[in-house]
């Protein structure tokens, strides 16, 4: 497909924005796991930004709020009340981790948005591994409160008795379902929306190569600021998602009774 | 076994393509396997060390924070609350002074006029008194200019009588005169 649009002067690339490459060296080095790379750095702007917001943000402590601070406030507040509201008040233990998983996702896929940046939330190896640190979670905190009878949730007692193994089956997948939706949810959201705005950019220089870009030019720069504005409202709705999730998660947890 | 050599091709695309300046995916770069260890390493750091930093040091600081508030905002409602009745107070006790004042006022006005009138009552009296003692004096005086003029009609009319008489040719009988003048003089 490259090579076809290339003879047409219009070079499409949308992939490769998603290129892992070393951050030092030549572009073909190879990647070995202790790699300083592009997923490297963008990993810790997202944790510094998140730091310099919750941290830095808060030094003043003060009673009246700066800016930024009352930012850093609103984000505890939202995501402590999340919790509560929807884990229970027993929930408020694990608000720590849910909050360092929110604030991760949240300042990747902002710093994600920046032209040139590298988008670490629409790899699958990250969301898989954030998704698969809730089911573990869940699943081993399910099974230290409540032992076997954390089984219960797959057991659905309100059910009719010859239902009961059919629905427990179905349950049983959808359990093991939840880590796979969860990763490819945020992934693919985030992925899919980098890759349409590469696409429309790459039509907007066709001004320069024939007549048709008097049409085509504008259009495709009104559709990559529609599309980044509608990016822009889900790189926060995929993160709140992702949190909300992890706290329905957590309930079954800790109240695996239906 | 097709992603290991999808990812083969994106590395042997990447070097050929390092003179143009970037390499080139060929499929979805997320499938690539071989850049996993990496990314899940260095997730794992970020993460670990994002959760330090929140856990340890910004989450119990905007806790803390967040109760102070709360905590100052109890008090100053409390304190608001205590100012309020202070100033109910403040204001019945101002009510209460000016009651006082007021009646204190009542008595005052009320000590002076009796006192005033005390005093005019007196000064009535006083000039009653002169009054009368005046009219007396006057009426004794009036009552003795009065005799004096009546001793003197009394003289006049007798020493005109034998003035007359002797006038007439007669002799004057000077006792017979006068007790016909005093007879006149008291029938008039």
């Amino acid at each position: 497909m490259a090579t076809e649009e290339q003879s047409a002067g219009l070079a499409f690339h949308p992939m490769d924005q998603f290129i892992v490459k070393p951050l030092f060296g030549a572009a073909g080095d190879p990647v070995h796991w202790y790699t300083v790379t592009n997923v490297t750095l963008w990993l810790f702007l997202a944790v510094v930004a998140a730091s310099a917001l919750m941290v830095l943000g808060t030094r003043g402590r003060a009673v009246i709020p700066t800016k930024i601070q009352s930012i850093a406030e609103l984000s505890y507040g939202f995501i402590y009340k999340m919790v509560e509201d929807v884990s229970g008040k027993d929930g408020v233990r694990f608000f720590p981790y849910i909050f360092t998983l929110f604030m991760f996702i949240v300042m990747a896929n902002v710093l994600g948005l920046l032209p040139l940046a590298f988008t670490t939330t629409s790899h699958l190896a990250v969301t898989v591994i954030l998704a698969l640190a809730v089911f573990f979670t869940v699943t081993i905190v399910g099974f230290v409160l409540h032992g076997a009878a954390f089984l219960g949730l797959f057991w659905v007692k309100s059910a009719p008795l010859p239902l009961r193994p059919i629905l427990a089956l179905i349950e049983v997948i959808s359990y093991f379902v939840r880590p796979v939706s969860h990763s490819i949810r945020l992934m693919g959201n985030m992925m899919a929306g980098h890759a349409v705005i590469k696409v429309f950019a790459a039509f907007a220089p066709l001004i320069l190569i024939s007549g048709m870009g008097v049409l085509v030019t504008p259009l495709s720069i009104l559709a990559i600021s529609t599309i980044y504005a509608l990016e822009v409202l889900v790189a926060f709705i995929q993160a709140y998602v992702f949190t909300i999730l992890t706290c329905v998660y957590l309930k079954d947890a800790l109240h695996p009774a239906h | 076994m097709a992603d290991t050599t999808d990812a083969a091709a994106a590395g042997a695309h990447g070097i050929e393509e390092t003179a143009h300046g970037g390499g080139e995916a060929v499929g979805m770069p997320q499938l690539n396997f071989e850049s996993w260890p990496n990314q899940v390493f260095w997730l794992v750091v970020a993460l670990v060390v994002l959760y330090l930093i929140l856990s340890r040091i910004a989450l119990p600081r905007i806790a803390s924070v967040l109760a102070e508030r709360a905590g100052s905002v109890t008090n100053d409602i409390a304190a608001a609350e205590e100012l309020k009745l202070k100033a109910r107070q403040a204001e019945e006790a101002y009510n209460q002074a000016l009651a006082d004042a007021r009646t204190e006022a009542n008595s005052i006005v009320a000590a002076a006029r009796a006192e005033i009138q005390e005093e005019l009552d007196e000064a009535n009296a006083k000039a009653d008194a002169e009054i009368a003692a005046r009219t007396a004096e006057s009426e004794k005086a009036i009552a003795e200019i009065r005799k004096g003029a009546m001793d003197s009609v009394e003289e006049v009319a007798r020493s005109a009588a034998a003035e007359i008489v002797t006038a007439l040719g007669g002799k004057a009988d000077q006792p017979a005169i006068d007790a016909a003048v005093a007879d006149n003089l008291k029938g008039a």
